[in-house]
C-alpha cells in the first residue's frame, strides 16, 4: 500500500472527523449553550445594577448559603459513607453483593418526584417509622444524599480495583499495621476519585429540586434552597431576578465542574 | 492490607445499613403502599386514558431523545478521545452542565428561546411550529437532561482501547467507514450500550425541567412523572403511588440491565 | 454472546413497549374506563381549556355534559391544569388558550395586558365570574382544637397553614382575609398588618400551593388550614376526614372566566353553558358558590353557602392593583416585607 494512499485516506479521514465535530459542537451548542445563554442575557436586562440587586437580597444570599452549605455537607458525608462502602463492595464478600452492588445505581434511574414522595411518606407527619423530620433542613440533607448516593462510590470503586495490591503486601511484611496501610498507602491514591465524586456529588446537590421541593417546606431563611427560589421568583414575575440567581447557579456549577477536570489531570499526573 | 475480621463485619454492618436506610426503605415503602389496596386497584390506576396516554408520551420522548444523544455521544466521544484540538477543555465541561443545572433553569431557558416572546419563538410561531408548551417542547427539555450520558461512557473506552487497530485497519487499506463499523464500533458496544441505559432511566425520569416547559395539557403533554405529581394533588395518593410503582419498576428494569452490561466493563471480586 | 441477563431485561423491556402500543390511544381521562373528552378525529371544533388546578373535579363533569349539548355536539377538549400563576403566565408565553380561568384578577389582568384577552372581559353580566368563594377554615374532622375564630388562630401552640403568596394566588386571599378582618375592612391599616405579622409566627411551613397546602394538611400536618371554603368540600368528597367552619369576618373569593381574542365560537357557547343552570349546580355540589342567581338561591335554602355577618370584598381594600403593589410586591410590599421579616427572625 503506498504511503500516499494512506496519506491521502488520513487525510480524508480528518476531513470527515473535523465535520463530525462540526456537526457534534453545533448540537451541543444549540441544545445546551444556547437556552443558556438566553438565561444569562435576560438576567442583564435590567443592566447590572438590578442583576447585583437581585443576587444580593437577603432571601438569594440565604438560599445560597443554604444551598452552598448543605451541599457541602452531602459531599462530605459522601465522602465518608461512599468510600466505605466502596471498600466493602471491593473487598469484602457476602451473599447478594451483585445485588447490594446493583442497587446502588437506583438514584441514578428513580424519578426525583418519586423519591421526593417517598421521603415524604417515609420521614414525614404520616411516617411509618414515627420520625417526622419534614421541612427541617435535615429533610433536605436527606433528600440530597439519596440523590448523590452513588457519585463517590461509582468513582471510587474502579481505582480500588486497579489499586495494585503489592504494595500493601510489602507495608504488612515490613510490619505496618492497617491502619497506617491505609491512610499511608491506600488513602492517598484514593483522594483524587474521592475528591471528584465528591465534587460530582456538590454539583448535584447544588441543582437539585425534584427530590426537594416536597419536603423542605421552603421556608425563607431556613429550608429554601436556590434552585426552588428561582422557581419563586419565576412564580412571583420577577423574571430577570430569576435570571440573576440562575447565572449565579449556573457560574457555581460550571467552577466546580471545571474543577473536577483539573483534579482529574491533577490525579493523573500524581500517578507517575 | 487483610482487615481482620471484627473489623471486616463491622464496616459492612454500616455500609449495608446506610444503605438500607437510604435507599432500601424507601423503595420498599412505594411498592408496600401501592399494594396495600390489592392488585386490582392497581391495575385500574395505570389503565386510565391519562395514564395510558402519559406512558405512551414518556416512551415517545424518550424513543426521540436517546438515539439523537447517542449518535452525538459516539462522534463527540470519537472527537475527544482521538482528536487534537483546541477547546476540549471547555467542551468538556459544558457537556457536563446537564448534570449540575437545575431544571428550573433548563426550563426557563427553553422558554427564553422558544415560548412566544423568546428568541426563536416568534419565528417559528410564524411557521406553525409550536415548540414550548407541545411535544416537541419535552423533548428539548429531554435532550437537554441526558445529553452526557452516552459521551461519558464512550470516551474512556476509547481513550483506553487506543487506536493502534485502527491504525492497523489503515494501513491494510481499510477506509473510514468500514474501520469504524468494524473495529471501533464493536469495541465500544459496552460503553455505548451502558451509555444508553443511563440515558433512557434519565429520560424517564425526568419531571422539573419538563414541568416548566409541557403546559400539562391532559391527554396530550403530560408525562408518566408528571401523573405522579397531577395525582399526588389530587388526592389521588393511591394512583400517585400505583403511577410511582410503575416508574420504579422501570428504574429496576434499567438498574438491571445495567448490572448485565456492567461485568463486561469492570468488576470487583477478590 | 449475550447473556441471559441482557436477553431477559430486553425482553421485560420489549414486552413493556408492546404493551404501550397495543393499549390504545391514551385520552385526557383519569378515571378507569374514563371518557376521553379530546373529542377524537370527528371533532369539528377543539376548544383549549386553560384553568388553575382545583376545578378540575367539576369540568371532568361540566364538559362531557357540554358535548352532549346541541352547541357542544362536536366539540373536542384539551384541558390544562396547574397553579393559577404558571397557567397564566404559559399562556402569556404561548400556550394556546380558548377558555381561561383564574383564582386571581391580577392572572387575567397578565393576559388583558398580552392583548390575549379583551378589555371587556368582565363587564358581561356575570362580571367575569364563574364562581365565588369565601376563605374558610379547614380541620380535623370534629374540630378537636375548636378553632371558630381569627383569634383562635393566634392561640399559642396552634400551626396554621397558608401556602406561600408569592407563589400562590389561593395565599394572596387567604392574608388579606387575615388583613381585612384585623383591619375592619382596610379602615386601620396597622391593626391588619399587626395581625399578619403574628398570624405568620404560627405558619410552620409555606407550600408552593393551595393544593399543595392541602396536601400537607390531609397529610397531618398543623392543626388549621386557611383555604377556600370549596377546597374543604372537595376534600371531603374524596374522603379525606377534614371539616371546616366558615369565620364571621372574611373575604369573598372572585373566580375569573373568560375567553380569549382568538377563541372560535364555540368558546363563547362553552361560556355560556358553563354559566348555565346545569353546570352551576354541578359546582355547587362540588361546594363552589354559583354566580347563577336560580342555583345560588336553592342551595342557600337547603342551608349551603350561609352568608357571613363580616363579609367584605376586595374591592373594600381597594382593588386587586392596588392590594399586588401595597401588599405583594415582591420588594416593596408591606406583607412582603412582613415575610421576609419573618424569616429573618426565625433564622438559626
Amino acid at each position: 500500500m503506498s504511503a500516499l494512499a494512506v496519506t491521502a485516506r488520513s487525510a480524508r479521514r480528518s476531513h470527515t472527523g473535523a465535520l463530525g465535530l462540526g456537526v457534534a459542537t453545533l448540537y451541543l451548542s444549540v441544545i445546551v449553550l444556547l437556552p443558556l445563554s438566553a438565561v444569562v442575557a435576560r438576567s442583564l436586562d435590567g443592566g447590572l445594577g438590578a442583576f447585583w440587586d437581585a443576587v444580593s437580597s437577603r432571601q438569594a444570599v440565604a438560599a445560597l448559603r443554604f444551598t452552598l452549605l448543605v451541599s457541602l455537607a452531602t459531599a462530605a458525608i459522601n465522602v465518608a459513607g461512599g468510600t466505605l462502602i466502596a471498600w466493602v463492595l471491593v473487598r469484602d464478600r457476602f451473599p447478594g453483593k451483585r445485588i447490594v452492588n446493583a442497587l446502588i445505581d437506583l438514584p441514578f434511574a428513580l424519578p426525583t418526584i418519586v423519591a421526593g414522595l417517598t421521603l415524604l411518606t417515609l420521614y414525614g407527619p404520616r411516617s411509618p417509622l414515627g420520625i417526622d423530620i419534614a421541612y427541617t433542613q435535615l429533610a433536605v440533607l436527606l433528600a440530597l444524599l439519596f440523590v448523590t448516593l452513588p457519585f463517590v462510590i461509582r468513582s471510587v470503586q474502579p481505582v480500588l480495583i486497579e489499586l495494585d495490591r503489592e504494595m500493601e503486601e510489602a507495608a504488612l511484611s515490613l510490619g505496618a499495621r492497617n491502619a497506617t496501610i491505609f491512610r499511608r498507602i491506600v488513602l492517598p491514591n484514593l483522594v483524587p476519585a474521592i475528591l471528584s465524586g465528591a465534587a460530582l456529588a456538590f454539583a448535584r446537590a447544588v441543582g437539585e429540586f425534584g427530590s426537594i421541593v416536597l419536603i423542605s417546606g421552603n421556608i425563607p431563611f431556613r429550608t429554601q434552597v436556590s434552585s426552588v427560589y428561582v422557581f419563586k421568583l419565576i412564580e412571583s414575575d420577577a423574571p430577570v431576578s430569576a435570571a440573576a440567581v440562575s447565572t449565579v447557579l449556573l457560574l457555581v456549577s460550571l467552577a466546580v465542574l471545571l474543577g473536577i477536570r483539573a483534579l482529574g489531570h491533577w490525579g493523573a499526573r500524581h500517578d507517575r | 492490607m487483610t482487615v481482620d475480621r471484627r473489623w471486616q463485619i463491622s464496616l459492612r454492618v454500616l455500609a449495608l445499613g446506610y444503605l438500607a436506610l437510604l435507599l432500601l426503605v424507601p423503595v420498599g415503602l412505594i411498592f408496600y403502599r401501592t399494594f396495600e389496596h390489592g392488585v386490582g386497584a392497581v391495575w385500574d390506576s395505570i389503565t386510565t386514558p391519562a395514564a395510558i396516554h402519559a406512558f405512551q408520551l414518556t416512551l415517545e420522548v424518550t424513543a426521540i431523545a436517546v438515539p439523537l444523544n447517542t449518535l452525538f455521544g459516539i462522534v463527540m466521544a470519537m472527537a475527544l478521545a482521538r482528536g487534537e484540538w483546541r477547546g476540549k477543555g471547555l467542551v468538556n465541561a459544558v457537556i457536563d452542565l446537564p448534570f449540575a443545572i437545575s431544571p428550573v433553569v433548563i426550563g426557563l431557558s427553553l422558554i427564553l428561546v422558544y415560548g412566544t416572546k423568546g428568541w426563536l419563538g416568534g419565528a417559528l410561531a410564524n411557521l406553525g411550529v409550536q415548540v414550548i408548551f407541545s411535544v416537541p417542547g419535552i423533548v428539548l427539555a429531554t435532550i437537554f437532561v441526558s445529553l452526557p450520558f452516552v459521551v461519558r461512557e464512550v470516551t474512556p473506552v476509547l481513550r483506553e482501547i487506543g487506536d493502534e487497530q485502527e491504525q492497523a485497519a489503515a494501513t491494510l487499506g481499510a477506509g473510514g467507514w468500514t474501520t469504524f463499523r468494524r473495529i471501533t464500533l464493536p469495541s465500544i458496544r459496552w460503553g455505548v450500550a451502558y451509555g444508553v441505559v443511563l440515558s433512557v432511566a434519565r429520560c424517564i425520569g425526568e419531571f422539573g425541567a419538563v414541568s416548566v416547559v409541557s403546559g400539562k395539557i391532559a391527554g396530550q403533554t403530560e408525562t408518566l412523572t408528571l401523573l405522579v405529581e397531577k395525582r399526588f394533588g389530587n388526592f389521588d395518593l393511591a394512583g400517585a403511588y400505583a403511577a410511582s410503582a410503575l416508574l420504579a419498576l422501570i428504574a429496576l428494569a434499567t438498574l438491571l440491565a445495567m448490572t448485565a452490561i456492567k461485568p463486561r466493563r469492570e468488576e470487583g471480586d477478590t | 454472546m449475550i447473556s441471559q441477563h441482557v436477553r431477559k431485561t430486553v425482553l421485560a423491556l420489549l414486552t413493556l413497549v408492546a404493551l404501550a402500543a397495543v393499549a390504545g390511544c391514551g385520552g385526557s381521562s383519569d378515571t378507569a374506563g374514563g371518557s376521553d373528552v379530546s373529542g377524537g378525529g370527528d371533532a369539528k371544533t377543539t376548544l383549549s381549556l386553560v384553568a388553575y388546578s382545583t376545578p378540575e373535579v367539576v369540568y371532568d363533569e361540566i364538559i362531557p355534559a357540554f358535548q352532549q349539548t346541541a352547541a357542544g355536539k362536536g366539540v373536542g377538549f384539551k384541558t390544562s391544569y396547574g397553579a393559577s400563576g404558571d397557567q397564566s403566565r404559559a399562556v402569556e408565553a404561548g400556550l394556546r388558550a380558548d377558555v381561561v380561568t383564574f383564582s386571581t384578577e391580577p392572572d387575567m389582568t397578565r393576559l388583558v395586558d398580552a392583548g390575549l384577552v379583551d378589555q371587556s372581559w368582565n363587564t358581561t353580566p356575570n362580571r367575569g365570574l364563574v364562581t365565588t368563594s369565601v376563605v374558610a377554615f379547614v380541620v380535623r374532622k370534629g374540630n378537636p382544637k375548636h378553632i371558630k375564630t381569627w383569634n383562635d388562630l393566634l392561640r399559642p401552640g396552634v400551626k396554621v397553614l397558608t401556602p406561600n403568596p408569592f407563589s400562590s394566588g389561593a395565599a394572596k386571599w387567604n392574608l388579606l382575609a387575615a388583613y381585612g378582618q384585623a383591619s375592619h375592612a382596610g379602615k386601620d391599616p396597622q391593626a391588619g398588618l399587626d395581625y399578619v405579622r403574628k398570624l405568620i409566627a404560627h405558619v410552620p411551613v409555606q407550600d408552593k400551593s393551595g393544593r399543595e397546602a392541602l396536601s400537607d394538611f390531609t397529610g397531618g400536618n398543623g392543626d388549621v388550614l386557611l383555604s377556600y371554603e370549596y377546597e374543604a368540600t372537595t376534600a371531603q368528597k374524596k374522603g379525606e376526614d377534614v371539616d371546616y367552619v366558615v369565620p364571621d369576618d372574611t373575604i369573598k373569593i372572585n373566580i375569573d372566566i373568560a375567553k380569549t381574542r382568538a377563541a372560535p365560537a364555540a368558546a363563547q357557547q362553552f361560556l355560556d353553558y358553563v354559566l348555565s343552570k346545569p353546570a352551576q349546580q354541578r359546582f355547587a355540589d362540588w361546594g363552589y358558590r354559583p354566580v347563577n342567581a336560580a342555583v345560588l338561591a336553592a342551595a342557600k335554602a337547603r342551608g349551603l353557602f350561609p352568608d357571613p355577618p363580616g363579609l367584605f370584598t376586595i374591592d373594600q381594600l381597594g382593588g386587586w392593583s392596588k392590594v399586588n403593589d401595597q401588599f405583594f410586591d415582591v420588594d416593596r410590599g408591606s406583607i412582603a416585607k412582613l415575610e421576609e421579616d419573618a424569616g429573618v427572625s426565625t433564622a438559626k
